[in-house]
C-alpha cells in the first residue's frame, strides 16, 4: 500500500504548524535585516568620526601630500623636534603623529618613516596614508630619473579584450562576473539548504527513536517510504520556509533601505551624485548594457533545468544519509562524530567551487569534482553559467543519481536496524554489521 | 480447530547471535495465545518478523492460509513493548494517522475513533497533546489505535504496563471481548497472572529455541504432580507426619488458615486417587484443607526454563 502522501504530508505539517519552526520563518528575516542595519548603522557611525593627524615633515617635499578631507584632517607642524611634535600631538589629543625623516635618497626613505599613536591605528588610515606617500614618491623618483609624469598618465590604456568564442558568441569579463555570481548562488544555497534541512530531518528521525512511535508506523509502512516521506515532506517545508524567507527578505530590506535614505541623505550625497554623473556617462550606459546582454548570454534554460535536477539530487542524496545518522543514534549529541563526515565532502565542494572554478572552470580539478557525486551538485552548478558540454552534464547526473540510489538504499538499511535499536552506541564497525542484517 | 498463523521453522541471526533457531508455533483462530519466555528469548524477533518489521533468515509464515505478504499490514494489530506517541501532536490527529497508515479512510476512522473514545470515556482528550497526558492515558490512545481496524491478529507485547489496575482490568475485559468477537490474540507478557487469567494456548521461548506449546490446559495437566495440599487438625502432629512420610512423599507446606493444622504437601502413587488419600487422612484427625496442587504458569516457566538449560 502507497501511504507516502500522507506521511509526507504528516512530515509537512507538523513541521510547518510547529511553533519553533513559524518563529524562525518570521524572525529570522527580521533579525538578518535588523543585524544589516545595525552594522550599516554603525559603520557609519564610524565613518563619522573625523581623525586629526599630525605631520612632521623633516624631508619638505611632502608638502601637498596632506589635504585635508572629510573624514581625516592634518596638522602640519613645522621646525620643532620629534618629541616636541609627540608632545603636541597628544596634548591635542589627535588621533596620530606621522613622522617623516629627512633623507638623502629617495629610495632610503621608505623604511623612515613611522607612525605614533597612543592606541594602534586602524588599517584603513594607515593604508591611506601608505598609498599618498607611495604615489608622492614614485613620481618623485620618476622625475628625478627624467621621466615626464603626465606624459605616462597620458599613455596608460585600458584594455577590455573582446572574448569571442568560435561560433561567434561574444562574451566579456562582465559575462564571468555575472557567472559567477550565479554558480556560487545555486551551489551555496544548496550548501545551506542541506545544511539545515538534513539537520531538521535527522531530528525528526531521531525524535521517532525516542517517543518510540518507530515500531508502531515502521509496522505499518516500509521503512524506505518512510524514509522518502520525511526527506520529500522536510524539504517541501524548507522550500516554503525559504520562500517566505525570500518575500519577507525582499520586503524588508525595501523598507530598511527607505529608512536609511531618508535617515542618511547627506551621507549619500556624494554616492548618489556619483551615480547621476555615471547614468550621464556614455561608457556607463555601455556597461549597463554590457550586463543586460551577459544575463541574456546565460545558457538560462539549462541553467533552470541543471539547477532543479542537481539541486533536488544533491539535496536527496545527503539528506538520506542525514536520516541514516538519525537512524543509528540515540540522541542528538551522539550525532557528532558522523556528521563531521558527511560535511567535509561538501564544505571540500564548496571551496573547490569557490577556488577552482573561478580560476579555471574546464580545468582538471574543476571538471573531476564535478563528476564526484558528493561534490558534482555545488560544482556542476557553478560550472554551468561557463558553459559546459551536455555529455559532461548527463555523465554527472546518472552517476548522482545512482549514487543517490545507493545511498538511500544504504541508509533504508541503517533505518531498518537503527531505528529499532534502543540504547546500544552504533560505532562504525556497528553499522557495518547492521548492513549485513 | 484451524490456525489463524503458523510460524514455521523460522530462523534469525544478527550477526553470530541466533536470534531464533528453527522456532515452529501454530495460533489456533479465536484464541489468545500466550507467548512466553525469559528476557532476550527471542519473542521480540519472533513478533518482528511477524509484523514483517524484519525478515526471517529461513523458514516461513503463513497468516490465514497465505505466505505473510505486505497485503497482510492491514489485518495484523500490533502494540509493541517499546511503544509511545508523537509528543507534539494532537490526540485526534495521531490516532488518524495511524489509522489511515493502517488502511482505513479518514472518515472510518474518525468514526471508529468516535465510537471507541466514548466508549472508554475519553472523548475529551481529542484536541490534547499527548505530552499533556499521563502515561497511561498515552497508553490507552495506543491500545484504541492498535485494534482501531479491526485486524484479524492481534499482538499485545506487555500490554498492561504502565496501567493501574482499574484500566488494565477495562484493557483486559477489551481483549477479552475482542477475542469473543473473533480475533485471534497472540500476547507476550512476563506478568504470569495474566497469562492464567487470558491465554488458552502458550509456547515458550528460551534462548532461540521453543521448548514448550499446547493448549494451557493441557501443559497443566500434564505438569501436574498428583500433589495435594493438606490440612490436618491433630493432637500428635509430629507422629502423624512420621507416619505419612512412611507411605507417601512427604514435605512440609506454607498456607494461611485460621487453625493450628499439621500442613503437608502430599504426592500420591500414580494409580492412586484423591479420595483414597482423603480417606486416610480422615482416619487420622479432622482434615480442614484438600487442595490438589496445580502448578501455575509461573512453577512450569521456571521449571522449564530450568530443565533446558
Amino acid at each position: 500500500m502507497n501511504h507516502l502522501p500522507l506521511i509526507i504530508k504528516r512530515e509537512y505539517f507538523t513541521k510547518v504548524k510547529n511553533k519553533a519552526f513559524i518563529v524562525m520563518t518570521i524572525l529570522s528575516p527580521v533579525i538578518f535585516m535588523a543585524l544589516i542595519a545595525v552594522v550599516a548603522y554603525l559603520s557609519q557611525l564610524n565613518n563619522d568620526k573625523v581623525h586629526v593627524i599630525s605631520v612632521l615633515d623633516e624631508s619638505g617635499v611632502m608638502d601637498d601630500v596632506f589635504e585635508s578631507s572629510d573624514k581625516s584632517k592634518y596638522q602640519i607642524l613645522q621646525n620643532m623636534s620629534l618629541e616636541e611634535a609627540k608632545a603636541i600631538t597628544k596634548a591635542s589629543n589627535n588621533y596620530g603623529l606621522l613622522y617623516i625623516q629627512k633623507w638623502s635618497a629617495l629610495n632610503d626613505v621608505a623604511n623612515k618613516i613611522t607612525f605614533y599613536s597612543t592606541e594602534s591605528p586602524s588599517f584603513t588610515v594607515i593604508s591611506e596614508l601608505e598609498a599618498k606617500i607611495n604615489k608622492k614618491l614614485t613620481n618623485l623618483n620618476l622625475i628625478e630619473n627624467g621621466i615626464d609624469v603626465d606624459l605616462i598618465n597620458e599613455s596608460k590604456v585600458n584594455v577590455g579584450i573582446v572574448q569571442e568564442s568560435f561560433e561567434g558568441e561574444k562574451t566579456s569579463k562582465t559575462d564571468s562576473i555575472l557567472k559567477l555570481a550565479f554558480g556560487g548562488a545555486a551551489g551555496y544555497l544548496l550548501f545551506m539548504f542541506i545544511i539545515i534541512y538534513g539537520n531538521m530531518i535527522m531530528r525528526s528521525v531521531i525524535e521517532e527513536k525516542t517517543s518510540r512511535i518507530i515500531e508502531i508506523i515502521i509496522s505499518s509502512v516500509k521503512p524506505i517510504q518512510l524514509l522518502l516521506g520525511k526527506i520529500i515532506g522536510t524539504s517541501l517545508a524548507g522550500i516554503t520556509q525559504f520562500v517566505i524567507w525570500i518575500v519577507l527578505g525582499g520586503f524588508l530590506i525595501s523598507i530598511v533601505s527607505l529608512i536609511f535614505n531618508i535617515d542618511l541623505t547627506p551621507m549619500q550625497q556624494p554616492q548618489q551624485d556619483l551615480m547621476q554623473q555615471a547614468m550621464e556617462n556614455p561608457e556607463f550606459n555601455m556597461q549597463l548594457q554590457h550586463i543586460m546582454a551577459s544575463f541574456y548570454h546565460l545558457p538560462i534554460l539549462n541553467l533552470i533545468i541543471a539547477f532543479i535536477l542537481f539541486f533536488v539530487g544533491g539535496y536527496l542524496l545527503y539528506s538520506s544519509l542525514y536520516a541514516a545518522i538519525g537512524a543509528a543514534v540515540d540522541n542528538e549529541t551522539d550525532t557528532q562524530q558522523f556528521i563531521l563526515p558527511i560535511l567535509v565532502p561538501l564544505i571540500l565542494a564548496v571551496y573547490v567551487g569557490i577556488f577552482t572554478v573561478i580560476e579555471d572552470p574546464h580545468g582538471t580539478v574543476s571538471v573531476v569534482f564535478s563528476f564526484i557525486p558528493f561534490t558534482s551538485p555545488v560544482v556542476m552548478l557553478m560550472r554551468i553559467p561557463f558553459g559546459v558540454p551536455l555529455w559532461q552534464q548527463v555523465i554527472a547526473l546518472l552517476l548522482l543519481i545512482a549514487t543517490f540510489m545507493f545511498t538511500v538504499w544504504f541508509a533504508a538499511k541503517i533505518y531498518r536496524v537503527g531505528i529499532l535499536m534502543y540504547g546500544k552506541k552504533a560505532s562504525y564497525r556497528e553499522l557495518i554489521k547492521w548492513i549485513k542484517y | 480447530m484451524s490456525h489463524l498463523l503458523e510460524v514455521q521453522s523460522v530462523s534469525k541471526n544478527f550477526g553470530t547471535y541466533k536470534a531464533l533457531n528453527q522456532v515452529s508455533i501454530s495460533v489456533p483462530q479465536g484464541s489468545i495465545f500466550g507467548l512466553l519466555g525469559p528476557n532476550g528469548a527471542g519473542k521480540t524477533t519472533l513478533i518482528r518478523i511477524i509484523n514483517q518489521i524484519t525478515a526471517p533468515d529461513a523458514g516461513k509464515v503463513i497468516l490465514d492460509g497465505v505466505l505473510l505478504n505486505s497485503s497482510h499490514i492491514k489485518d495484523i494489530g500490533y502494540l509493541p513493548e517499546e511503544r509511545g506517541l508523537y509528543k507534539s501532536m494532537k490526540v485526534g490527529e495521531q490516532a488518524l494517522y495511524l489509522a489511515q497508515l493502517k488502511g482505513l479512510s479518514k472518515a472510518e476512522a474518525k468514526a471508529r475513533l468516535t465510537q471507541w473514545f466514548d466508549r472508554l470515556e475519553i472523548g475529551d482528550w481529542w484536541n490534547k497533546k499527548i505530552q499533556e497526558l499521563s502515561k497511561g492515558m498515552a497508553q490507552k490512545i495506543q491500545f484504541v489505535v492498535t485494534v482501531l481496524h479491526q485486524p484479524k491478529l492481534l499482538i499485545f507485547d506487555e500490554p498492561f504496563s504502565g496501567f493501574d489496575p482499574i484500566n488494565a482490568n477495562i484493557i483486559k475485559n477489551e481483549i477479552l471481548r475482542l477475542r469473543d468477537e473473533g480475533a485471534t490474540v497472540i500476547f507476550s507478557t512476563h506478568r504470569m497472572e495474566s497469562v492464567e487469567e487470558l491465554c488458552d494456548d502458550i509456547a515458550l521461548i528460551h534462548r532461540a529455541n521453543k521448548i514448550l506449546e499446547g493448549k494451557l490446559l493441557d501443559i497443566k495437566r500434564h505438569y501436574k504432580r498428583n500433589t495435594f495440599e493438606v490440612g490436618i487438625t491433630t493432637h500428635d502432629k509430629v507422629g502423624l507426619q512420621h507416619l505419612l512420610s512412611e507411605k507417601f512423599e512427604v514435605t512440609t507446606a506454607q498456607f494461611k488458615t485460621l487453625n493450628d493444622e499439621l500442613k503437608l504437601n502430599i504426592k500420591i502413587p500414580n494409580g492412586e486417587t484423591s479420595n483414597q488419600l482423603f480417606q486416610y487422612l480422615a482416619g487420622h484427625g479432622q482434615v480442614s484443607h484438600f487442595v490438589e496442587l496445580i502448578p501455575s504458569v509461573n512453577d512450569i516457566f521456571i521449571r522449564t526454563v530450568k530443565n533446558s538449560q
